[in-house]
């Protein structure tokens, strides 16, 4: 395994935290709509992730971040060729952060329902808008000879993209429910079970249905393997959310979720980003990556600021590891 | 071309949005870093002394730190996708060192920063005082490493070091990152910037404690009863800004005059630009006032120090300064094309030049000067000493208070001085990149070869619109809210936590949590 082999797993990886992590984010965000029957309920829900979602964000950065570094051409293609759909992710992310601090900086009723409804759209809708692309990528998009997006807006709104952005949007609905289940108590804890079951059911649909197509269009016994183990964390969490074994349900549906980021990731060796025009213009692992140098230093930063990240961010859900219920929240916002 | 095909070229189009993003990103940017390390400061002195109004000001500063940076890292994701987005040719010409830099941010910078700041909001209650206030110092410290990266990855633009071309693919290939990290440029023009930003921090604290002084001294002489705990609050609020504006204003003229002489060497044409010297002199003068058009080549009226630009470029009075004719040429010869081609707008840098020393450093000068207007006792007679919990008196010399309507204005400047180094920061910026053009990487890599070629000039178009229609109204809301919190003023009603919470180990289990079902002291 070469470098640029190790830093597409190391992506893939990064990715999968991202998802992961603002996984549930994005599906607390939904339950603010599905499940929560007041402010209060809902301020359950936003507090539940008040103080990990920025810390959840950043995993999107260094993915980005390390596909720039490690692997220039792939970052600019891909940015590039999502250009509108880019635009409106970022929209949605920039609303989504100001959602969060800004919605209980004042007492209008107005101002905190606006907030409170820029938070669920938002959440909603970029996990979609990354399936989107995440399907369009394993596809393929239309890049020219000179490694550059050569489509349309058009190019990028197909089938699959919208069977991937529905089976993102449900899986994380689902991880939303099931970690809902995790850190609240009472009665909003008994719903956001019975609620994971429904999401549950969607997903075996939506997901097994990504997962399948992956396997038509660019199968191997990799990604063959990889929808197996997707199939099981998906089925254990429909059992052990049944069970009323939360932490069991949260961990098996984060092997679905790192199953499906895999089974993507893949999908695509030994290419980065096919090319729907020619085969032999596909990005490839060793066509769009850095030069050794690079790599290297990048491996060092990456093996000393990893695992520090994970105890720091580690340390942060355990000083906030106690359930929150509605007897919680503090009359006044602030 | 014609013109209207040169404004709506993608080209264009790209840099205006580049600009106005950036820009924006960086009104927060200044503040973000040094209310950060003041924010801290101040819970450390209240964690040491346990004076009240230390914590007071820690929760004020704090409130108004957390508005602040909410935008900052909203704006951020724009930076960091925009790259790829928008100058995608760039991208693959530089990502194999640029990006090392960048991802260096991520990891290093901001994950620290992300993770501790939602500590320090949620953690109030959860964490023992003397590590929440660690916290936030290494909320700060993430702050100042990521502005060291960032700016470390933009010094490589202005001068390129530790790279050598691919000769296959033609790229630029990093081999020698410590050279890219720690090269003279990225050293200079950090400690430049973050002074900067601390001289922003600074002036902000004087402008809004000024104004609140302001507010409480009139209702005094009213007659109407004021807070004397919010009074102490803010006036120590006011010195410790006019302290840290004070010498960050030093700091800015010393690390700017470094910077002249960094730049003077690596892009002559920017220090030729800056004075609009069209041709060459020995010595060179600084113009601090030109009337006339700087486009033409030559200044009609001007207010100039002899000698000052040589000494700016070169540490000596009598140096030669190269013109823009002769730069232009030189570039010219080494580069191809015609000498206009290498000449930056000249509008621009002259102006820009002056503005950001003139605007930024007119704040430094306030501060000295209410430094020297409020001190307290050792200077005063007893009879003109003011206790703690009033408001001071403008004391020109020891025994001769300020006139009413001086004192008012005196007053009125400290308010005004809040918004000047904000000002200078996006001049300083304008400067600076629009100086380096027509290079996107100095020397090596054009702005008008970075553009992404797979981005119609519609995507841009509409990119360029939404983004910019989106900022101007968070721009209002969020002034809406820094000015509903910063005229509320200090909340001297909360009092400070009076038991330090312990931190339980998982095998302490909370069962002996006694208040497990109290609702939290803070939630969203
Ligand atoms: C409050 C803000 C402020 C103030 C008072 C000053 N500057 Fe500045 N200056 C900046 C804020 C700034 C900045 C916005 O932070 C820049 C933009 C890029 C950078 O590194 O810092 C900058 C850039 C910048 C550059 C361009 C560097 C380059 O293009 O590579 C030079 C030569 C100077 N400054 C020099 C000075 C001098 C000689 C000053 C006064 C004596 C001065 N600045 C005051
Ligand atoms: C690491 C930091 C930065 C990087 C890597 C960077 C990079 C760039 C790039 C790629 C462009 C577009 C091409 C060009 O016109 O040169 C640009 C232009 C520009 N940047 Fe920066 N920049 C940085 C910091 C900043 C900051 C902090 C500001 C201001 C607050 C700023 C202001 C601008 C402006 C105004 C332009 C437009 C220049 C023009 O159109 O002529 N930049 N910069
Ligand atoms: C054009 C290049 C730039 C890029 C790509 C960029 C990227 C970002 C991103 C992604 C964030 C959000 C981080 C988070 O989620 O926590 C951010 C915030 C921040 N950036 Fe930038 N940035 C740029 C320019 C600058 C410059 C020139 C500085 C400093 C000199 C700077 C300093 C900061 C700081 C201190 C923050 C923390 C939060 C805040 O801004 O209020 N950035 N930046």
């Amino acid at each position: 395994m070469g470098l640029n082999d190790f830093w597409f797993l190391l992506i893939a990886v990064l990715w999968t935290g991202y998802f992961f992590l603002e996984g549930f984010d994005f599906g607390v965000g939904i339950l603010t709509r599905l499940l929560a029957r007041d402010r209060t309920e809902r301020r359950v829900l936003i507090n539940i992730i008040g103080p990990v979602w920025d810390g959840n964000e950043v995993w999107l950065l260094t993915a980005a971040g390390a596909m720039f570094a490690a692997f220039p051409i792939w970052y600019a293609t891909f940015f590039s060729a999502f250009y509108l759909l880019l635009v409106i992710a970022l929209l949605l992310l920039i609303v989504r952060v100001l959602s969060f601090e800004y919605r209980h900086q004042r007492s209008e009723e107005s101002w905190q329902r606006n907030w409170e409804l820029v938070l669920f759209v938002s959440s909603l809708l970029l996990p979609f808008l990354w399936g989107v692309m995440f399907a369009d990528m394993v596809h393929g998009v239309p890049i020219n000879s000179q490694q550059d997006f050569a489509g349309s807006f058009g190019d990028l709104l197909t089938w699959w993209g919208l069977l991937g952005g529905l089976a993102f949007t449900a899986v994380c609905t689902l991880h939303g429910a099931v970690f809902t289940a995790l850190k609240t108590e009472g009665d909003i804890r008994v719903r956001a079970r019975a609620l994971a079951t429904k999401a549950g059911v969607a997903t075996v649909l939506l997901g097994g249905g990504f997962l399948a197509w992956i396997q038509v269009e660019r199968g191997t016994v990799w990604t063959a393997v990889a929808f197996a183990v997707a199939v099981v964390g998906l089925l254990g969490t429909l059992v052990m959310n049944a069970k009323g074994r939360e932490g069991w349900a949260f961990s098996f549906n984060g092997i679905a979720i790192a199953a499906v980021v895999a089974a993507i990731f893949l999908a695509l060796v030994p290419n980065v980003m096919p090319s729907s025009l020619n085969d032999a213009w596909n990005l490839t692992i060793d066509n769009t990556s850095s030069g050794p140098y690079t790599l290297k230093v990048m491996t060092w930063v990456a093996g000393i600021m990893t695992p520090l990240v994970l105890l720091y961010q580690g340390w942060t859900y355990w000083v906030f590891r106690k359930r929150l219920s509605t007897s919680h929240i503090p009359a006044e916002a602030h | 071309m014609d013109p209207t095909t040169v404004a709506l070229a993608p080209e264009t189009l790209a840099r205006w949005q580049f600009g106005i993003t950036t820009v924006y990103h960086f009104l927060f940017v200044p503040l973000t870093i040094s209310l950060a390390a003041l924010t801290a400061g101040l819970e450390t002195a209240w964690v040491r002394t346990g004076k009240e109004k230390y914590f007071h000001a820690t929760k004020f500063w704090g409130k108004l730190f957390l508005i602040n940076i909410a935008i900052g890292v909203a704006t951020g994701l724009v930076q960091e996708f925009q790259f790829g987005m928008n100058w995608s040719d760039y991208s693959k010409f530089v990502g194999d060192v640029f990006g090392a830099p960048l991802a260096m941010e991520a990891l290093i910078a901001f994950f620290f920063e992300s993770t501790f700041i939602g500590l320090w909001i949620f953690g109030w209650d959860k964490l023992p005082k003397k590590i929440h206030c660690a916290c936030m110092w290494m909320v700060s410290i993430g702050t100042l490493a990521s502005a060291y990266f960032i700016l470390a990855a933009n010094s490589w633009m202005q001068h390129p070091v530790g790279y050598e071309i691919d000769k296959q693919t033609g790229v630029a290939r990093l081999n020698d990152i410590w050279h890219v990290l720690f090269q003279n440029t990225a050293v200079v023009q950090f400690t430049h910037t973050v002074s900067s930003a601390f001289l922003t921090g600074g002036a902000f604290m004087i402008g809004i404690s000024s104004l609140l002084l302001w507010k409480i001294k009139k209702q005094k002489d009213a007659g109407e009863q004021v807070d004397r705990k919010r009074t102490v609050t803010l006036r120590s609020s006011l010195r410790i800004g006019l302290v840290t504006a004070m010498i960050a204003g030093v700091l800015v003229a010393l690390s700017g005059d470094q910077l002249a002489k960094v730049m003077f060497k690596q892009q002559p044409m920017k220090m030729a630009a800056a004075e609009a010297l069209w041709d060459t002199e020995c010595p060179a003068p600084f113009s601090i006032f030109a009337v006339g058009n700087v486009n033409k080549g030559h200044n009609s009226v001007e207010i100039e120090l002899p000698g000052l630009l040589s000494f700016l470029a070169d540490d000596n009075f009598t140096s030669c300064v190269p013109g823009i004719h002769e730069t232009a040429k030189a570039e010219a010869e080494k580069y191809g094309g015609s000498p206009n081609d290498y000449i930056p707008n000249i509008f621009v840098t002259f102006w820009g030049f002056r503005l950001m020393i003139g605007i930024g450093l007119t704040a430094a000068v306030a501060a000295g000067a209410g430094f020297w207007l409020t001190r307290k006792k050792r200077w005063l007679l007893p009879e003109h000493r003011r206790g703690e919990d009033e408001i001071p008196k403008l004391m020109l010399t020891n025994k001769k208070e300020l006139g009413p309507t001086v004192t008012k204005w005196g007053w009125r400047v400290g308010m005004a001085s809040l918004v000047f180094p904000f000002i200078a920061n996006s001049i300083g910026w304008i400067f600076t990149e629009m100086g380096r053009q027509p290079w996107a990487v100095f020397g090596l890599f054009r702005t008008a070869d970075s553009v992404s070629p797979g981005v119609s000039q519609t995507e841009m178009a509409i990119s360029l619109t939404v983004l910019t229609l989106l900022y101007a109204v968070l721009f209002w809301i969020n002034v809406r809210l820094m000015k509903k919190y910063a005229l509320k003023g200090p909340d001297t009603d909360e009092e400070p936590p009076t038991k330090d919470p312990k931190l339980r180990g998982p095998s302490g289990g909370d069962s002996d949590d006694d208040d497990a079902d109290k609702p939290l002291t803070f939630a969203y």
